[in-house]
């Protein structure tokens, strides 16, 4: 009980269970089958990336990049495919060989040039996408292959409402499923996984260990662009368009999401667990919003307050639990002095 | 030579025209606890990263591990041949547990690449049994006490083949119970043939433990000195070539006059009780007792950090709550921590910058800009003052040596001309002869008027400085000495009597 307590993703958890009250109250469709499936799968573009993320911030670093590398996978992979044909699987082959390759010069670049990652990243991010839109001229693409159209429709459990209209667990669900759960086990089980917790908790120290601190910043930032290429595919497949412009922007949500699941920007601490509560809460918070009538301009409103008070009770839960002096205090003076000679009282000294 | 371990000899590095080391000899003897002492700069560094293979010495070095001629000492040669370092700062991972730490470097070596929990628990385990210690596997090491974090350190080191570990400066950061349990690690590492090198600055515990004791200088070996033939003045000499004179502190404050800190009765909860503390004008009143006395607490509750339950502060008289830091400079009081690196400078900022910190409102034009030429001014002042030796006031702050980091903490305080000067351990990590200098500043600080209160481990320290010293003890002060009237054996045996 006491270890759940300190868990950070406890709370997250609770503040779920509570909006999800508060919200099924006021709208009884909020707490339906129809409606999580539907939030699995429109979230699983934002859960695929904070995967990504989850494991730079547990390296110690950060990515701003991300969005830009999705975009560039999204729309060179669709553009391949529209050409010269394919399948699902060879567009996401090509996505994640193209987002590994983003990725890992934002590592490189980070280990070669000892360049800040966060300034490594914005500057990659403006080269990326820059790059993009002088090729592509902005150009928005709308007519996607057919198996792209007829992949996203695909589902592992099919149900129907009361008035006849399938829905279920859609298959981008289980992709990101899938992805968590083999990260998770990484995380967990590899020696590269714990490598990536040691590099995020002590730089130094995991030099001093024998660790190649160069190789799993590569990995990581690797990793990163991996995740980013298939949530650009996800992408592609939940609004079946590609414009240039629709995922740029969308970093610090998603940043946002990661940290509300306990990972933390200093590095070391962070699970896939937290992760994916912190998307969910995110994705309840705006879903709730909608069910509930609440007009969208108060979404950002919401966020920014539903991150103030979970960051903030955890850590400052920390905070006070952490190590505090305490000193047991004597209380057999006159006994000390009687036997030693002396008091404690500097007051009564009057001649020197 | 009987069982030699490690044998080092002619062992020259130099960098950069600094010869660092010049023609060292070194040995360890299997099972043997040693020491290697030196001010800083003295070339201690140098030779623990050539034993460890972090760096190479120049050509004609003979090094020889248990009977066999190394050529060239790398440091994975060094690990197989079963040597450790542990660093001051212990190298350990503060968000992992006690078992991830203590079996990481085994699980590095390994090269396995799946992780088996169960085996780095036993390893962790066995580790621990080795030692005779106890702490809980699943504990974060951030949460654990700097002695229990030792322990981690040198579980880890034990993982492997371990046949000399290397710890630099280890008791600094504990209390004499802690020391103590640290100490019988060692013996009982001893006990089962592994050699200790403990690296020091400072004549302390360590040295006790230690059988022989390697003194270096300015890159050359001193000699090579039985403990038992060796004393607190006699290593000193050793170490710097000459021996500091205490001169005692006897100039007489003014106790006719307002004192200019008095409390009464001042407690908080686990930390202090019925603290009455008197300091008048020119006085100089020193604080002792071990670690974990209450002698920080009560440092940090008159400047402010740490308000009191109950009790009075009255300064000059006047009943007085300190309740911010920014009231306790309003009243004149400073405090220079005794963590000067994590809490009294700015590193990355210049020495100037540094100096000037507590005081920037009064260098203002009368626009409220900053007048840079008060700044400047104010800067040389100081840095002549205090005679700090600096490339340049633009240089950063840690570029400077330990001695000359401190001086800028005084300076910096000094600035804002305090009436009441509080130093927790001004010389700690500091060689004996920066010392002194130190001590000669605070004395004439007090000479002008200013009434300090120094707290200190170093007996010395507080007795050769100060007109009076306090004991404390557990959140109280539980004997007041006069200076003049006692000498170093009687505070030190009352200490260790009253010790739990």
């Amino acid at each position: 009980m006491k270890k759940l307590m300190a868990r950070h993703e406890t709370y997250v958890l609770t503040i779920i269970v509570i909006f999800s009250i508060v919200i099924s109250i006021i709208n009884p469709n909020f707490l339906t089958l129809e409606n999580t499936f539907d939030l699995l799968k429109s979230y699983a573009f934002t859960g695929i990336l904070a995967i990504g993320v989850l494991l730079v911030l547990i390296s110690g670093g950060i990515d701003i990049s991300f969005a830009a590398v999705a975009t560039i996978a999204e729309y060179l992979t669709v553009s391949v495919c529209i050409a010269m044909g394919g399948s699902m699987v060879s567009a996401f082959l090509l996505a994640i060989a193209v987002g590994v390759l983003l990725g890992s010069v934002n590592g490189l670049l980070i280990h070669r040039f000892s360049i800040p990652p966060i300034i490594t990243t914005i500057a990659t991010m403006n080269l990326y996408y820059g790059l993009l839109i002088v090729i592509t001229k902005g150009k928005w693409i709308y007519a996607l292959p057919d198996f792209f159209r007829s992949f996203a429709d695909v589902r592992v459990i099919t149900l129907q409402t009361a008035n006849g209209i399938p829905y279920g667990l859609s298959v981008i669900t289980v992709i990101w499923i899938i992805l968590m759960v083999i990260t998770a086990l990484m995380l967990k089980y590899t020696r590269l996984g714990r490598s990536i917790y040691a590099v995020g908790g002590d730089r130094i120290s995991a030099n001093r260990v024998g660790l190649n601190v160069a190789g799993i910043q590569v990995f990581v930032y690797g990793f990163m662009g991996a995740m980013a290429a298939v949530a650009g595919i996800v992408q592609a497949l939940l609004v079946q368009t590609v414009a240039p412009n629709s995922i740029v922007g969308k970093e610090l949500n998603v940043i946002a999401a990661v940290v509300l699941g306990g990972a933390s920007l200093a590095g070391g601490i962070g699970t896939v667990f937290g992760t994916f509560l912190g998307v969910m809460l995110l994705a309840i918070v705006q879903n709730g919003m909608t069910l509930m009538k609440v007009s969208a301009v108060w979404y950002d409103v919401f966020v920014g307050l539903v991150i103030i008070i979970s960051v903030g009770f955890s850590s400052w839960k920390q905070k006070t639990g952490g190590r505090r002096v305490k000193i047991d205090v004597r209380e057999d003076l006159p006994e000390l002095a009687a036997a030693y000679g002396g008091s404690g009282t500097d007051t009564e000294r009057e001649n020197h | 030579m009987e069982n030699l371990f490690l044998s080092m000899q002619g062992i020259n590095k130099r960098y950069a025209g600094v010869q660092a080391l010049d023609n060292v000899d070194f040995a360890v003897r299997q099972g043997e606890i040693h020491c290697l002492a030196g001010t800083n700069g003295s070339g201690k560094s140098t030779l623990v990263k050539i034993i460890s293979g972090v760096v190479q010495p120049d050509p004609g070095a003979e090094i020889v591990i248990n009977g066999n001629r190394v050529h060239h000492l790398s440091s994975m040669e060094s690990i197989r041949n079963g040597i450790e370092v542990i660093y001051q700062d212990l190298s350990l991972f503060p968000n992992l547990t006690v078992q991830e730490n203590i079996s990481i470097s085994e699980t590095v070596s390994s090269r396995r690449r799946i992780i088996s929990w169960k085996k780095s628990r036993e390893t962790a385990k066995r580790a621990m049994e080795r030692i005779g210690i106890n702490l809980d596997l699943d504990a974060v090491v951030s949460g654990l006490s700097m002695a229990d974090q030792q322990l981690v350190a040198i579980s880890r080191a034990l993982t492997g083949n371990l046949k000399l570990l290397i710890m630099d400066e280890p008791t600094t950061a504990l209390t004499k119970k802690e020391i103590d349990a640290l100490l019988a690690v060692v013996l009982d590492m001893k006990a089962k043939g592994i050699a200790t090198l403990f690296i020091s600055h400072k004549l302390n515990e360590v040295m006790e433990v230690a059988e022989r004791v390697t003194v270096l200088r300015d890159g050359k070996s001193i000699g090579c000195f039985s403990s038992n033939e060796l004393d607190d003045k006699k290593i000193e000499y050793h170490m710097t070539g000459t021996t500091t004179t205490y001169s005692p502190y006897h100039a007489v404050p003014d106790t006719g006059q307002v004192p200019l800190l008095q409390t009464r009765e001042l407690s908080k909860k686990d930390n202090f009780s019925g603290i009455n503390l008197t300091v008048y004008p020119g006085e100089i009143v020193g604080i002792t007792g071990l670690l974990g006395s209450g002698r920080t607490e009560l440092a940090l509750a008159l400047f402010g950090l740490n308000p009191p339950d109950s009790g009075e502060i009255r300064l000059s008289g006047k009943p007085t709550v300190i309740g911010s830091v920014k009231q306790a400079m309003h009243h004149g009081i400073a405090y220079v921590p005794e963590n000067r690196l994590a809490e009294g400078l700015i590193l990355d900022q210049s020495i100037g910058k540094n100096i000037v910190i507590t005081v920037l409102d009064r260098l203002l034009t009368a626009l409220r800009f900053i007048d840079k030429e008060k700044v400047n001014s104010r800067i040389t002042h100081s840095v002549n003052e205090l005679s700090i030796k600096i490339p340049g006031p633009e240089a950063a702050v840690k570029t400077l040596s330990g001695g000359n980091q401190q001086r800028v903490v005084l300076a910096k305080w000094i600035a804002s001309n305090p009436g009441l000067f509080i130093l927790d351990n001004p010389t700690v990590g500091i060689d004996i002869a920066a010392k002194s200098s130190i001590h000669a500043v605070i004395k004439q600080l007090a000479l002008n008027g200013m009434g300090i209160i120094i707290i200190s481990d170093e007996i010395p320290e507080v007795l050769y400085n100060c007109n009076r010293v306090l004991v404390m003890n557990r959140g109280r002060i539980i004997r007041e000495f006069v200076s003049r009237d006692t000498t170093e054996e009687e505070i030190q045996a009352f200490i260790e009597a009253t010790a739990v």
